[in-house]
């Protein structure tokens, strides 16, 4: 198994960035080299290792500590989001295999009404009315991942319910609920997984435009997408606030990606090509 | 065909009334008086009444509902409270800068992605596929707008070659009208063009190992000509697919490149919408980018029927 794992470039790379990311954020919850929020004007749009490792912004602000801090509230952002669609996709996903029918056609078609709707738009809607703010990011993001994963749990349910092992349960009485939980969502676990870290990727990238919106948390909140939105301002000027914060959301989409794609070929070998 | 033809445009018709009452419900049913989150806090107790009166507000839901509609399908879509004009006017004249950048960027990302991705296919395994694969995870991975402020930062900071953002309009001529689209479309390709890129590579080494492939190779040809005259025409459907899935991201990116470019198109109006508290208009620019979705996804399907014949036999 060990061996299977290292031989796996994608997977192993996908992997490592994956957990420096997540490394990074958690530290960034108990040490940054400096208040990310503390401003020093003298200080001012200093290129990087004049002034800490990647230099200050416009403030004077620590641009490591802020990129770390960034980290956490993306990764956090992304990671409620895509957990709460998922849940709720899941459900929705298992339930209409399960049912078919009526249901199944209605259910199918709100996901695709749903899946019109990109988040950013849907984001802009709800920030309106309950104002920007992290819940209104989280609420969009979340609301687009449900049909994702509603239309893929459902496809790979239906191929579930075909399997002999189900037609003998439901031979045996036993109810579409139990069959659900004791054969259908563990033989779906593993392209669940796979999706989920897929998505992850999606849902930063989301995260970040909507912060460059000014739909993401509010300031001084530092949020990789506001630093790209500040770093508008000062590009002939200072480049590297323009050019950091999107390395780190790109760094972190690929690594995701890489995962997913790593845990696709781990799971299921023949879809590799 | 023309049976399926009718149950495709119900089926149009049926999810675009559904999305209208969805974007109708969020708008409407969410806490908050919309004419007082347009007026803001300041606003006196008449004028907030006159405003609700005049969009209706005094009105039961449903047939405000109904009369949004009535008034679509007229070509009325309310007034801008912003703007004070007709918003059906504002959605076309920002329609005229989006959708030739998002065309042009359809076009760009499949004129990157199909040679690199059937490249990559024929040379399977090898370096040129470990470029082409890096290029597509970059791709991906890379946010649009932010690609747009690189763009700007090279072309326009450094070389000075491309106009860093605005519009001159069409007035100015359709060569300058078209310069001011050209970094936008390459940022929004660059995000579209890899995952296409992955899709054609797959599709290819699919359609590859095909027996009319075989057959076509066996006939003599050499490995190029199976490759372009047979295997890649059957290998753009998957493409085509993931084009019309696409789209919704296309949207997506095309609001946030527009405002890192400051194009006067429909993200940007939307965005401006969100600022100026305008709930007409993003009401309305809402639903055109979700309908436009659909209608793309529409006439995806149509495009299968049309290139696919055993497609359209199992439709029947």
């Amino acid at each position: 198994m060990m061996a299977r794992f290292l031989y796996r470039p994608v997977l192993v790379t996908g992997l490592v960035i994956t957990l420096a990311l997540v490394a990074v954020a958690l530290l960034s919850l108990v040490w940054t080299p400096a208040v990310p929020s503390k401003m020093q004007i003298l200080l001012k749009l200093k290129p990087p290792l004049s002034a800490g490792l990647f230099g200050t912004d416009q403030f004077g602000r620590d641009l490591t500590s802020m990129l770390m801090v960034g980290a956490w509230n993306s990764l956090s952002t992304a990671l409620v989001a895509v957990a709460l669609g998922a849940s709720i996709g899941t459900a929705v996903g298992v339930f209409l295999a399960a049912r078919r029918g009526w249901a199944e056609v209605i259910g199918m078609r709100i996901c695709d009404i749903i899946f019109a709707l990109p988040p950013i738009l849907s984001a802009m809607m709800l920030g309106a009315f309950l104002g920007a703010g992290r819940f209104t990011a989280i609420l969009a993001i979340a609301t687009f991942m449900v049909p994702v994963f509603a239309r893929l749990t459902f496809g790979a349910a239906l191929q579930i319910w075909t399997r002999d092992y189900v037609s003998a349960a439901i031979g045996m009485g036993r109810s579409g609920l139990a069959i659900t939980f004791t054969h259908i969502l563990p033989n779906i676990s593993n392209q669940i997984i796979v999706q989920v870290t897929i998505q992850l990727g999606l849902a930063i990238l989301t995260e970040a435009g909507l912060s460059f919106l000014g739909l993401g948390m509010p300031p001084p909140a530092p949020t990789w997408g506001r630093m790209l939105a500040d770093a508008q301002t000062y590009l002939g000027q200072a480049p590297w606030l323009a050019l950091l914060p999107g390395l780190a959301i790109a760094l972190a989409v690929l690594g995701f990606n890489m995962l997913g794609d790593g845990l696709r070929d781990l799971f299921d070998p023949r879809e590799q090509n | 065909m023309i049976t399926i033809l009718t149950r495709r445009i119900l089926s149009l018709i049926i999810t675009l009334l559904a999305v209208s009452l969805l974007v109708f419900s969020i708008m409407n049913l969410l806490p908050g008086d919309p004419a007082a989150i347009m007026l803001g806090t300041s606003a006196s107790p008449d004028t907030l009444a006159a405003l609700q009166k005049q969009m209706g507000l005094d009105q039961p839901l449903p047939l405000r509902y109904l009369a949004w509609l009535s008034g679509m399908l007229q070509g009325d879509l309310g007034t801008s409270y912003t703007y004070s004009v007709p918003v059906a006017g504002l959605i076309v004249e920002r329609l005229a800068v989006t959708l030739p950048l998002a065309l042009m960027a359809v076009v760009l990302s499949v004129a990157i992605a199909v040679p690199l991705g059937v490249t990559a296919a024929r040379y399977r395994n090898g370096p040129v596929d470990l470029i082409v694969g890096l290029f597509s995870y970059a791709g991906i991975a890379m946010p649009a707008f932010w690609v747009g402020l690189l763009l700007i930062l090279l072309f326009s900071s450094s070389l000075g070659w491309m106009p860093a953002g605005g519009f001159p309009g069409w007035d100015a001529g359709i060569g300058a009208g078209l310069k001011a689209l050209v970094l936008p479309a390459v940022s929004l390709a660059l995000a579209q063009a890899g995952v296409l890129t992955r899709v054609a590579r797959t599709s290819v080494i699919e359609v590859m190992n095909e027996d009319f492939v075989r057959t076509a190779r066996a006939k003599g040809l050499g490995e190029g000509a199976a490759l372009w005259r047979h295997a890649v025409p059957n290998a753009l459907i998957p493409v085509v697919t993931m084009l019309g899935l696409q789209f919704t991201f296309l949207v997506a990116g095309a609001v946030l490149v527009e405002n890192v470019f400051n194009l006067p198109g429909l993200g940007r109006l939307a965005y401006q919408a969100l600022s100026q508290r305008d709930i007409i208009v993003m009401q309305n620019v809402v639903l055109f980018f979700a309908g436009l979705v659909i209608v793309m996804n529409f006439l995806v399907d149509l495009a299968y029927l049309v290139i696919d014949p055993r497609l359209r036999a199992k439709a029947q």
